[in-house]
Parts: C-alpha cells; structure tokens; sequence
C-alpha cells in the first residue's frame, strides 16, 4: 500500500482531521469572513429600507399612492407630493450621463488605446483626482463661478437658437435644471472614465491583433471589437455614475434654483428628492412634515435599487449575447 | 437570468427575515434626529474664534449639552465661550441641528436644554409637559438687492418699500423696478424697466418663518395663499441655501432682491431695502438697531405665561417691521438640581453681561421690560418640585 492512498483512506475515515486540515489551511475561516461580509451589504440595504418605510408611516396613510403623483409641497397646509422632485432628479441624472457618457467615453478610449505612453498617467491621475473634490466646492464654484460665466450665456445661446424646443423655453435663469445637469456631468465623469479605462486596458490584446490583422482600421477596431467586448463592463461604470448623479445633493442643490416647476424645460430651476431632504430635513417640525420627507428618502431608495435592478438586467443580457458575436 | 432572479430572491428574504425580526419589538417611530453640527446660517462666522489670545479654560466637570436653531448660533457660541470664563466648573455644548431638531431633542429629553426660532404649537407644547419658552435676543431681517441703474451702475442706496409692496414683490405682483409704487417712494432713485428676480431661502429656517410671518401680517393674501411656515410654497422665484445661497444669487443677478439676516447684509456689504412699517415710516436698522428694540416693547406687555410672540409689523413709529425673537427651551421643573441651577445662572449672566457681544453680533439685546419677565420666570424655576 502506498504512502499516498493510506493518506488518502484516513482522510476518507476521519471527518475531524478533514475540519482539521481546512482549518490549517484557512478555507473556513476565509469562506466564514467573505460570507459575513456579503450578508452585510445585504443586512444594511435592508435596514435601510426599513428604516425609512417604518418612520414614513404617517406620510403614507395620509397621501398613498398619490404622493408619488402630487405636485403640491406645501409645508404651511400639510399638503406633500413627490413629482416634481422626482422629475428633477431623473431629468437631471438623465441628462447629465447623455452628456458625460460620450465625453467619459472618449478620455478612457484616448486614455487606454491613443495616448502616448508618457501622457496616461498624469491625465489619468488629474481625472482621478476630480473624484476627490469634495461635492459642496463643485456646488460653491458652481454657485460664484461656473453658473454666472458659463451656464447662463450658453443658456441664453439655447434659448436664442433652439428656442422652440420646449427643453429649451425661457426665461432664462442661471441657476437651473441645466446648470445642475452640467454640474452633475463633471462629478461622474471620473467613475465613467476610471472604470472604463480599466475595461479597455483589461481586453486581451489578442482581441487588437486579430482586429487589425483582418485589416481593420484603429476606429473599426475600437467600435467594433473593442467597445462591444468591454460592454458590460461600461454598462457597470454608467450605473455607478447614474447612482451618483441621482443622490449628489449639496452640489445640485446650490444650483438648481430650488422651484416646484414642473415644465419641460431644462432651462428653468427645478429640485431634486436628494435637495429637497436637505433643504427641508432641519426645519421639519410637526411628525407629518418630517415622515414626508422621510418618504421622499425612500422613493429615491426605491427608484435607485429600480434603476440598478434594470441595469443589472441588462448587463446581464448583453454579457450573454456579446460572446458568441464578438469574442468568437 | 436564473443568477439574477436567484440574488433578487435572496435579497427580498433577508428583507422579509429583517421586517419579521424587527415588527414585534415595537420598531421606533421616534424622530431620527440628525446629530451633525450643521453651521447654515453664517452670520458672521469670524466671531467664533472670540477674544482671540486668551486660551479657553479648562473644560469643566460639568456638560450642559442644547441642540437647536442656527440662527442664534453665532451669539451662543461666543456665550458659552465666554461664559467658560465666568463659571469654569460648567461647559456648555451646543449643536445648531434647527429648530426641527432642538424642539424634538428637548421634548424626548436627550439634550439640556433646546433652541428654536419658531413658536412652539400647542401640539408641540402639549407633547412636552412643562416646558418654557425663553426669549434671549432678537435679529433683524432685511430686503437685500442687487440693481443696476439705467446708466449702468449699481445703484446702493437705501431702498424704500412701501407697506405692502414687500408682500406684492414676493406674490408676484409687482415685477418691474419701474413700478409706480416703488417709484414714488424712493424719489431720489432712479428705478430702470428691469424684471424683478425674486430670491427666497431654499432650506427650511427660522429666517423664512420671521419673514412669512411678517407678510402674513401685512398681507391677507399672502396669509391666505401662502401662510407662515419655516418653508413655504413659494408663488415665485428662485431658492438659494442658506444666507449665502441667497446673496449668491442676489449677487449675480441683475434686478434680484432677496431677504437675509440683518447682519449677513453688514458684515458683506451688500445694498438693502427695509420695508415700510405700520406707523408709515422707515427705520434704518442697520444703523438704529433700536428700531427692534421698540418692536419688542410693543407687544412686551402681551408676552404673557408662554413668554413667546410675534414681532413682526410692530404698530410703534420707531419699531422696525420685520424682526422675531429667538428662544432657548427648557422645562419649569428641573430634574437635575445643579444642572437647573447652572442653567438659570447662565441665563441671568447672558441677559446682562452678555447683552455685549449680542450688540457686537448684530442681534438685539431684550428691552428692559421684556428681561425683567423673562428674569422673573427664571426665578420660578423649580427642582423636584422646590425651589432652586
């Protein structure tokens, strides 16, 4: 009998020293700490959530279903609805990815694929770096600097030339829906290019030579092979910045002009649901007041985990598709 | 698919597993209060670092914590900063989370004492059995604006606004410079054909509550449209956040107006309108800041037991219109007899020594008709049922 099969046999016959070796080796007590760690995440969501669906109790007897399709907020008659928040925040976050998806876009494609070797750290780095500008100086210079010498001339351009689309009806006014959507475009644009980048840079260059060698051109291999393979890992990057845009609060809220208005117009001031807890949260002082606030909370809370529940879909989808078409 | 609508499943049964866990127990309903300190209304933020040189004492034996409005929240940091020095065995902590916040914490009993801009309801007077409303300063409120004149400069003078035509401004009624009424008080200004830009307070404060409670009493149809409330349903306008939202905006705006703090409008030297007041004459109170100590004297003898009332649209020919008290909260029957006793020691120190860096703050001190009630009330404090 070998050595190795009378190891084999005691393993077979011993379940203790079986734990014993897994042990040793640290299976368990990794396997024990990840698992932990993932209830976690999911403990704290659900806590959350049930947090703010216990302590808006009140607001949602009072007003149903119809808080979600109210226009009124008014505090002095009690009177609370969610949609023009709501609205805001989808208008903006909606508007702000169209804008920075391209832009983010083109710095991770130049970043990974175009750039001269010198060149992608320090621009990867300074991009980097605008994620560490903390929200509340995007929302002072916005407030003193960007809105008055940038957003409102270009706003007053949109009004003049393109004027008859109703996103663009006046009168114009420098703090607005557009310059929050501006503002918000900025602050995503570091997680869509950080992320991307590194989908680029993580595609085999494999996938590179073979696209060139079939005689492609550096375009048709970054739109035809390159962006489709790393698709699901954008998608991944544009939610993330979705998520962002759609709870940044201090930044929005200092330029958005804090206005019930519900026109369609991106040149008028709005609010946001994350704006409107901030503005409102401190001052609440009867229980109705408060728990409606507590409720706009868990509206965003649902239209978030919505939003990333779809994303999620769709990444998942087109992961599967991807394979057979491009990475054949 | 199937690992999606697996991880979607496992979610909800951690959700369903939580709600079950938690439903028995009675799950709190209680106010989440917000425990960050949160300095909105900058009044004038240099003051904190008061008497600069001296070192701050060492902290005493003995907290005091309050929590509430942020309007007073300059005034009371140089207090307790100064009180340090007064009476080292005692330290006061004071948090400036709002009124929202001061009024709950001070009714479930978590904090010392409470702070609030706004006037108890008899809801909320009712929920916390035994509480007292203290008066300790007043603050003026002012018509910032931002205009340039038809040739082209910034027109700075005083602005004068008729009776209602602050009320008008706001319900969107008056919208041109131009317009007669506004023309006709201030002769001495030439008004271009500009749009009026309305600029309001976004957050919710004690500012805006002085300020609607103050068109609400000039005007019947705000007080029907609107109403007074520390937010409102604005008719019109733009909303900045905080003091320094709102001259933001003024600021960058041609032809905006917009309400702040008296001492916000000194301290960054922007132009104001001050409005008529019910006597039909305009009190400067940026540099008679007596003008609100008038309007206190007016209603002085209406404080009554709740020692709490509204000043604003003050009948007296002198009184400034739009003006409120600021009050600490704390309960008539102490359960901590030293922490009572500190408590009154502190009050009478500030109504008194401080009335000094009120003056230098821009707050107005009380009246002296108003402090001898509120010292009176002081006395009758009480410690288990005796005397302090």
């Amino acid at each position: 009998m070998s050595v190795i099969a009378e190891i084999k046999r005691q393993k077979r016959n011993s379940p203790w020293s079986e734990l014993v070796r897994r042990i040793e080796h640290g299976d368990v007590i990794f396997r024990t700490l990840t698992v932990v760690a993932g209830l976690l995440v999911v403990l704290v969501t659900a806590a959350t959530g049930f947090e703010l669906w216990q302590n808006s109790a009140l607001a949602r007897a009072k007003f149903g279903l119809d808080f979600l399709t109210g226009t009124n907020w008014d505090p002095v008659i009690e009177d609370f609805g969610a949609l023009p928040f709501l609205y805001g925040t989808i208008q903006t976050s909606i508007f702000a990815l169209l804008i920075a998806v391209p832009i983010g876009l083109g710095i991770a494609i130049f970043l990974s694929e175009l750039a001269p070797a010198w060149l992608r750290q320090p621009l990867g780095f300074l991009v980097e770096l605008l994620a560490a500008v903390p929200s509340v100086i995007f929302g002072l210079w916005g407030l003193y600097v960007f809105v008055p010498s940038v957003v409102k001339p270009f706003a007053q351009f949109l009004n003049d030339n393109l004027g008859f689309l109703p996103i663009f009806q006046g009168p114009v006014f420098g703090p607005s829906r557009l310059a929050a959507t501006l503002i918000l475009s900025i602050m995503v644009l570091p997680t869509l290019v950080a992320i991307s980048r590194d989908v680029f840079l993580a595609i085999p260059n494999a996938q590179r030579e073979g696209a060139l060698g079939l005689g492609a051109t550096q375009w048709e291999m970054i739109t035809q092979n390159l962006i489709p393979y790393g698709l699901s890992g954008i998608l991944g990057a544009i939610i993330l910045a979705l998520g962002r845009a759609m709870g940044e609060t201090i930044a929005v809220t200092m330029v958005i002009g804090n206005n019930l208005d519900l026109s369609a117009s991106l040149l008028h001031p709005g609010y946001t649901m994350a704006s409107i807890i901030a503005n409102e949260f401190t001052e609440a002082t009867t229980d109705l007041y408060r728990e409606a606030l507590i409720e706009i909370g868990l509206v965003l809370f649902a239209l978030t985990l919505l939003v990333n529940i779809i994303a999620r879909l769709l990444v998942w989808r087109v992961a599967r598709r991807i394979p057979t078409e491009a990475r054949a | 698919m199937f690992k999606s609508s697996g991880l979607i499943a496992l979610l909800m049964m951690a959700f369903a597993l939580f709600a079950a866990a938690c439903a028995p127990t009675a799950a709190p309903t209680s106010a989440p209060v917000v425990q960050t300190v949160v300095v909105k209304e900058t009044a004038a933020p240099q003051v904190i670092t008061a008497t600069p040189g001296a070192p701050a004492p060492a902290s005493g034996s003995l907290a005091m914590n309050g929590a509430g409005a942020t309007f007073p929240f300059p005034l009371y940091s140089k207090w307790f900063y100064d009180y340090a020095f007064v009476d080292p065995t005692v330290k006061f902590n004071y948090q400036s989370i709002g009124s929202g916040g001061g009024i709950a914490q001070i009714t479930a009993k978590t904090v010392d004492f409470g702070a609030s801009d706004a006037i108890l309801n008899d809801e909320q007077l009712a929920k916390a059995a035994g509480i007292q409303m203290f008066p300790t300063v007043a603050g003026a409120e002012v018509l910032a604006y931002n205009l340039l004149g038809e040739d082209g400069k910034p027109i700075t003078a005083l602005l004068k606004l008729p009776y209602t035509a602050t009320a008008d401004i706001f319900l969107g009624k008056i919208t041109k410079w131009n317009d007669p009424i506004l023309q006709q008080a201030n002769p001495d200004i030439k008004l271009p054909a500009k749009d009026i830009i309305v600029v309001h307070r976004s957050d919710g404060s004690g500012t805006t509550y002085i300020f609607t409670d103050y068109l609400s009493k000039v005007s019947p149809e705000w007080k029907e449209k609107v109403g007074n409330a520390t937010s409102v349903k604005w008719p019109t306008g733009l909303g900045g956040k905080g003091n320094e939202g709102v001259s933001g905006l003024v600021s960058q705006n041609d032809g905006a107006i917009g309400y702040v703090e008296l001492a916000y409008a000194l301290t960054n030297k922007l132009p104001y309108g001050i409005p008529q007041n019910k006597a039909g004459e305009y009190v400067d109170v940026g540099k008679t800041p007596e003008g609100v100590q008038q309007a206190m004297s007016d209603f002085g003898a209406n404080l009554g037991d709740k020692l709490a009332i509204s000043i604003v649209d003050a009948p007296g020919k002198n009184s400034y219109p739009i003006a409120g008290y600021t009050y600490l909260l704390n309960y008539m029957n102490q359960e901590d007899c030293t922490k009572g006793k500190k408590f009154v020691e502190f009050f009478k120190w500030a109504l008194t020594e401080g009335t000094k860096d009120a003056t230098d703050l821009k707050y107005v001190p009380l009246p002296d008709d108003v402090k001898q009630q509120v010292l009176g009330k002081l006395d009758k404090m009480t410690c288990k049922g005796n005397p302090l």
